[in-house]
């Protein structure tokens, strides 16, 4: 195996969260929380080897973002580290060195709070580029209207302002930026999302041509099971700040492994197979402020036993390239 | 289908603005029967949301309900006055938002909140409008719905407070209610309760629902029948299952064909090409027109609304032959559990 690209080290991440409006309010008449600690990520290891799309799927709050911030550098771990090209880059995270801003780059969810409404989309995608000299400033303007090409904008929209555009539009202009800063890493969080099915279907289409162009390596963020399952070469599923399991995609759906990851596939809504008799994971997701102790999915999983409940299970390795977090993996019972 | 309790004709609902006015709303029609689920999908700005405020009576100036019908057990809605319809609303027909808070005071306690929703149609007893707001919370299946009626929304996740809007729709046992994407904004998992739970009180109480949704899974797995919108119009209706095993209308097609779940992962996705037109300027003829693969020579007209077997409909000029229609099963692969 070539070495990785990019190493996650034992990374985790805290956060204090101070109470807001509404529970300071309730806090008036008695019902309130305090400051508490999130544990919004707990101790995630993952490679990913250059030119790989590795896949991060969970329901909201599992520390999808968080995890992909920490990677882009704009958190700092609260314990690990991260290996970009085997060097250590946890350090320098905190001040955000030009380096390592320039080789991860990051596509948000929603393309237009990510985009200044009164800078010429132009201006914004040369920007950082000009800034850290991957470009001249003269020679900026072909250099945009290049990589709007790419991304499949008529090149003559860098004069537009970002509100003249349709939301598929925009995170075509929030990739065209992230691909001019020419990085080694993409992390997209949630990229389609919020974009209506017809457009994320032109967005999911230019970035495999993106990839197969370029040879991106990216970690593609969505809590959408069949958009991940479309890009990715590998995908790790979260639960509460823990990745249960990883493995490449097809073995992936094809059987997944871990509790969790079967109760999601059973949850999902698909088209085409008919009414569904709805067999949907009980209970609820548990806080990151207080996760369950053990394996936190014990709450809610069918196969619960004592061990689950005292002993949080290892993410081990159940096959070649695959791993998973469950008791039932390593001895029989849980 | 049975008798319907939800009978939508011909609605028109415009906004008056400086660039001119907007159909949003142009002549949709629709209806549900008792206990069924319809679904009503379309991408963001179709009109849907405008289509289920119309319904209800809320729709405020600059807007306006320009035409058409909505008979609610028979009796038009559009005629009543707003104390009359004020009546209606949340006795007879509810609605439920996708953010539980447009329902919801954060700073009073469910029961206080449920008590008064009883009490605004029923003269009943506190106690008596109590016991009915836990009855209700059960019924969507809020456990502890005794100690739930103690608490303040922000108590409660974003899951549990869309169950609690659920149950004071249910308060009054209305022949319909009105979802506007009331799962969108939940976890798949919280989702997949939700859904089970609707389609047993669907079930149970003979309430009907109209479930709007860009989602067309969610519309797949949960509605018995579906209606389909593009710019202020029905484009397609008919039973779910057949709609979406076999679309008569380009848009519904293309719509189905771009979902990834259906495809070989890696491979490029069938696109629509274009996004969806401002209703400021809208083509003439239909509006899918620049969009439509098989647009043709008549498309510059407005299309007929073609009736064919099952009661479907779709409205286009070159309707798609079931024959030529590739089956989704044919692509679509199952996620399976491994055991
Ligand atoms: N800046 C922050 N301050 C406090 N808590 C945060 C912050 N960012 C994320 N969290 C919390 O961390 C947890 C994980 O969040 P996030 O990474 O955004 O999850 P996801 O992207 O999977 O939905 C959540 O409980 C969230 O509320
Ligand atoms: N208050 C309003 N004033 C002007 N236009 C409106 C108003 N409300 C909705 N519209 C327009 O009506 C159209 C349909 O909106 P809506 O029903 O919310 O769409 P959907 O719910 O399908 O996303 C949109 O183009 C929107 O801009
Ligand atoms: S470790 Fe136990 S609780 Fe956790 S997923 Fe496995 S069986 Fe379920
Ligand atoms: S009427 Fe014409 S343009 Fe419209 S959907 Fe049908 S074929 Fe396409
Ligand atoms: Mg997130
Ligand atoms: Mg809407």
């Amino acid at each position: 195996m070539s070495a990785a690209l990019l190493d996650i080290d034992h990374v985790s991440k805290r956060f204090v969260k101070h109470p807001n409006l509404g529970e300071r309010i309730a806090s008036l008449v008695g019902a309130g929380r305090k400051a508490e600690v999130v544990r919004a990520v707990t101790d995630v290891s993952l490679t990913v080897q250059k030119g790989e799309v590795v896949g991060l799927v969970g329901e909201s709050g599992c520390g999808k973002s968080t995890l992909g911030r920490i990677v882009a550098g704009i958190y700092t771990p609260s314990d690990g580290r991260i290996l970009f090209g085997n060097a250590p880059v946890a350090k320098e995270q905190g001040r955000r060195t030009q380096k390592l801003t320039t080789r991860v780059q990051m596509v948000h969810q929603d393309p237009f709070a990510s985009l200044n409404p009164r800078i010429r989309i132009g201006d914004t995608v040369a920007e950082g580029p000009v800034t850290h000299r991957i470009v001249k400033a003269r020679e900026a303007d072909s250099y945009v209207a290049d990589i709007l090409g790419r991304v499949g904008l008529d090149p003559s929209y860098r004069r537009r302002f970002p509100h003249q555009f349709s939301g598929g539009q925009r995170q075509r202009i929030a990739i065209a930026r992230a691909l001019a800063m020419k990085p080694d890493l993409l992390v997209l969080d949630e990229p389609v999302a919020s974009l209506d099915v017809s457009i994320q279907a032109q967005v999911l289409n230019l970035f495999m041509d993106l990839r197969q162009d370029l040879d991106l390596t990216a970690i593609f963020i969505s809590h959408d099971l069949g958009v991940v399952r479309h890009v990715s070469d590998r995908v790790a599923i979260m639960y509460l700040g823990r990745i249960v399991e990883l493995a490449p995609t097809a073995e992936l759906y094809a059987a997944p492994n871990h509790p969790y990851t079967r109760a999601l596939f059973e949850s999902v809504p698909r088209v085409g197979v008919g009414r569904k008799d709805f067999r949907p994971i009980a209970g609820e997701i548990p806080s990151p402020l207080n996760p369950p102790s053990g394996c936190h999915f014990h709450p809610r999983c069918p196969f619960t036993g004592p061990r689950c409940k005292r002993e949080a299970p290892a993410l081990a390795p159940i096959g070649p390239g695959r791993s998973s977090a469950c008791h039932l993996n390593t001895g029989g019972t849980a | 289908m049975s008798e319907a309790v939800l009978r939508v004709k011909d609605l028109r609902t415009q906004f008056k603005t400086r660039a001119g006015v907007l159909k949003a709303v142009d002549g949709v029609s629709f209806e549900v029967g008792r206990g069924r689920i319809l679904g009503l999908v379309g991408e963001s700005g179709s009109g849907k949301s405008v289509t289920g405020y119309s319904i209800l009576g809320l729709i405020e100036p600059p807007g306006e309900i320009a035409g058409g019908e909505v008979l609610l057990n028979g009796q038009d809605l559009t005629r009543l006055k707003s104390e009359a319809m004020r009546k209606i609303r949340g006795a007879q027909i509810a609605m439920v938002f996708q953010d539980p808070m447009m329902t919801l005071n954060p700073v009073l306690k469910i029961g206080t909140q449920m008590i008064a929703a009883v009490r605004a149609h029923d003269r009943v007893s506190r106690k008596v409008a109590r016991g009915r707001a836990r009855d209700a919370l059960a019924k969507v299946g809020i456990p502890s719905p005794e100690e739930r009626l103690d608490s303040y929304p922000h108590q409660l996740s974003g899951g549990m407070r869309q169950r609690v809007a659920i149950a004071i729709a249910l308060l009054h046992n209305p022949a319909v209610i009105l979802a506007d994407e009331p799962t969108t904004a939940l976890d798949v998992s919280i989702q997949g309760q939700i859904l089970a739970e609707v389609r047993r009180l669907a079930d149970e109480t003979g309430t009907a629902f109209v479930w709007v949704t860009h989602d067309l899974a969610v519309v797949s797995s949960l509605a018995d029948d579906i209606c389909v919108m593009y710019a202020g119009r029905v484009v397609e209706t008919g039973p779910a299952a057949d709609v979406i095993a076999s679309p008569r209308h380009p848009y519904t097609a293309g719509l189905l064909a771009s979902v990834p779940a259906e495809h070989e992962p890696g491979t490029r996705l069938p696109q629509v090409p274009g996004s969806t037109p401002s209703l400021a300027n809208l083509p003439p003829g239909c509006a899918f027109a620049p969009r439509c693969a098989k647009a043709g020579p008549a498309c510059t007209t407005t299309p007929p609304v073609q009736h064919f077997e099952d009661g479907r409909t779709a409205l286009c000029n070159y309707p798609i032959e079931p024959v030529s229609c590739q089956p989704l099963s044919s692509t679509s692969t199952t996620y399976r559990s491994a055991s």
